[in-house]
């Protein structure tokens, strides 16, 4: 009975507790005018791309390379940023991360 | 059958729509009368490419250009992308519809390259069953537009000028000359563009394309031009493209740039070059 | 000769150029060929760097090249519509030996692809908020939204959304080793990752599922005891990520 009574309290609390969340939110957008803040981000002119009638100049490198299959030919001098991101071991243990490995052999096709 | 010169594009300039270009086109759209957008970059389910077109479309005729049908495929056309193409065209009504005279298509996968043809008659017959069935499935006639070629096909039995009249005369379609194709093919070839020009059924030319292509040479140290659409277009260009409106009338011509694309004016002085062709050409 | 040839011999580099095509003085294409080998790379290398910007700084633009060669030959695209091209890119990371190191990278490329699927989600209007403004606190436990079809979430053990700044915003904090949730929002036509609260990632998993804001509520505060859930609903309206809602009663 007291149990129940308790239980009946909680999702009591819960419901006030959702309503009253809803109410902030809803005077929150009451507040600003939607999309007040709406502008066109710098990627989204790259995101809208993807099908050339032409492909890139050139008749060399990409194509043809042989090296592309190559593991060591993926170089540390052309690292990127994850050389400065250099995260210290995760809280999980997961270990440090953030350089990029050489490879001695070639990758399997 | 429907006339090929009955384009509803205007015998004016247009230019290769980039998303850049937007606001700038809006704006102040100088000579250019009308726009082509690539047919896949807009088979998305909406956001900003499909808000845009819709706006573009309000004020400009729209040509939808194709780039990944594979027309020239071995295996049979792709279902779902004729279904998509036929849903684009279904709500925008752009006033023409072309694709290429080329694969892209195979087992592998979509090899975003348009891939090179023997002129043979199994390859025509094969050509002409996937125009007709685009044209079945949109329910219009589309444009079939010349390649640009780097080698040939030992096979080859006839000439583009005759392959491409054949598949126009047995379904029915229009051509889409593009004459830096033309000229990229030719000096690739040893061939002469003029005498292309003059052997090509000017007649079924619903819309011609001008671009700019990249210039490098063979292991033979022959000049080897690719189809770069990175460039201006070049003077024996102007001179071949002058060659074709002045014997084949004012038609919808385009100014193709893809890579490095640059700011608007520049494209705008490019459709002004084009324009001032045109006028000069018999109607 | 057959396309199958063709293509096959696209691919590989190493392969002979295939017989029968040549140049206009008879002799075998060769170089010729090499053109269509470095337009089906270049292209499609092309499309891959515009799609991941974040994965190709942080390994770099040859390493991205390298990455991308192999990347293409492994997973040609299946479909001529390149705007969703790479989706294969997380899981070939994933088993990509050069770069096990880097165990964040395959979550920040599934972060840049949700970002394109987002960009090119169907457009849905806004829900009202007067309808849920109309709605008893009892109603309110029981209410389902439908989220627009922009909406995207990922869960990841790295701090994804911290790296993604890092190598977009200029000026912003190097990531430290915490975990991060992401949302992916689209305000119009913009998405836009957002940083997630504890417990939110449980609530819009829920939400999105069908579940009851009743029930989504519970799954948030049982992972996360302090969930506010105010800012958020506040943030999903403001960027028309609610679009529509359902009651029973």
């Amino acid at each position: 009975m007291i149990a129940e009574k308790e239980a009946s309290m909680s999702n009591t609390n819960k419901t006030l507790a959702v309503a009253g969340a809803v109410a902030a939110a809803l005077a929150a957008q009451m507040s600003t005018p939607a999309h007040a803040q709406a502008k066109e981000k710098c990627y989204g002119v790259a995101l809208a791309e993807g099908n050339d009638c032409a492909a890139g100049p050139g008749t060399t490198c990409a194509g043809t390379s042989a090296v592309d299959y190559q593991g060591n030919a993926w170089k540390l001098v052309d690292a990127g940023t994850c050389t400065e991101i250099d995260l210290p071991a995760m809280a999980d243990g997961t270990p440090r991360q953030g350089s990029l490995e050489p490879l001695d052999r070639d990758l399997p096709a | 059958m429907l006339d090929a010169t009955q384009s509803r594009l205007p015998d004016a300039p247009g230019i290769g729509y980039k998303p850049q270009h937007y606001a700038a086109i809006l704006a102040d759209p100088g000579p250019v009368r009308w726009l082509e957008i690539h047919a896949e970059n807009y088979m998305g389910e909406g956001g900003r490419p499909l808000a845009q077109l819709r706006a573009l479309a309000e004020r400009f005729p729209i040509s939808v250009h194709g780039v990944g049908l594979s027309i020239g495929g071995e295996g049979p056309l792709d279902p779902d992308h004729l279904d998509r193409l036929a849903r684009l065209l279904g709500w925008l009504n752009p006033a023409s519809f072309s694709e290429h005279l080329a694969w892209s298509t195979h087992d592998v996968g979509f090899l975003n390259d348009l891939l090179p043809l023997p002129y043979t008659e199994p390859t025509l017959v094969r050509v002409a069953d996937h125009v007709d069935q685009v044209q079945t499935r949109l329910g219009r006639r589309m444009l079939l537009e010349n390649p640009s070629t780097y080698l040939a096909f030992d096979e080859s039995e006839m000439s583009e000028t005759e392959f491409l009249r054949e598949i126009a005369r047995r379904t029915g379609c229009g051509l889409l000359l593009d004459v830096n194709n033309v000229f990229v093919s030719a000096t690739n070839q040893k061939t002469d563009p003029r005498a292309y020009i003059d052997g090509f059924p000017l007649e079924l030319v619903g819309e011609i394309h001008l671009g700019g292509h990249d210039e490098d040479a063979d292991e033979h140290g022959q000049p080897l031009l690719i189809d770069s659409h990175g460039a201006p277009v070049v003077d024996p260009v102007w001179a071949l493209y002058a060659r074709t409106v002045d014997r084949g009338g004012r038609r919808p011509t385009l100014i193709e740039w893809d890579n490095d694309v640059p700011d608007w004016p520049v494209l705008a002085a490019e459709a002004a070059r084009a324009g001032a062709l045109l006028a000069e050409a018999p109607a | 000769m057959s396309q199958s040839a063709f293509a096959t011999a696209l691919l590989a580099p190493d392969a002979p150029t295939p017989p029968g095509l040549s140049d206009p003085e008879g002799r075998p294409a060769g170089k010729r060929f090499d053109i269509y080998r470095n337009n089906v790379v270049t292209s499609l290398t092309a499309a891959l760097e515009t799609a991941f910007p974040v994965v190709r700084k942080l390994v770099g633009p040859t390493n991205f090249k390298l990455l991308a060669g192999a990347f293409l030959r492994r997973h040609p695209p299946r479909t001529p519509v390149l705007m969703l091209y790479g989706a294969d890119l997380p899981g070939f990371l994933e088993a990509w030996p050069p770069a096990r190191t880097l165990g964040y990278l395959p979550d920040i490329a599934r972060l840049e692809q949700a970002l394109r699927e987002a960009y090119h989600a169907a457009d849905a209007a806004p829900l009202d908020p007067t309808r849920l403004a109309a709605l008893a606190p009892d109603a309110l436990m029981e209410v389902r939204f439908t989220l627009a079809p922009a909406f995207r979430l990922i869960r990841s053990p790295w701090p994804i959304h911290a790296i993604w700044r890092y190598n977009t915003e200029p000026g912003c904090p190097k990531p430290g080793p915490k975990p991060q949730d992401v949302a992916v929002l689209r305000d119009g036509y913009d998405p836009e990752p957002i940083l997630l609260p504890d417990g939110a990632v449980a609530f819009l998993a829920a939400l999105a599922t069908g579940e009851t804001l009743g029930t989504a509520m519970e799954t948030a505060t049982a992972e996360a005891p302090e969930f506010d859930l105010g800012p958020l609903l506040a943030q999903l309206l403001a960027t028309g990520t609610i679009t529509e809602l359902e009651t029973h009663a």
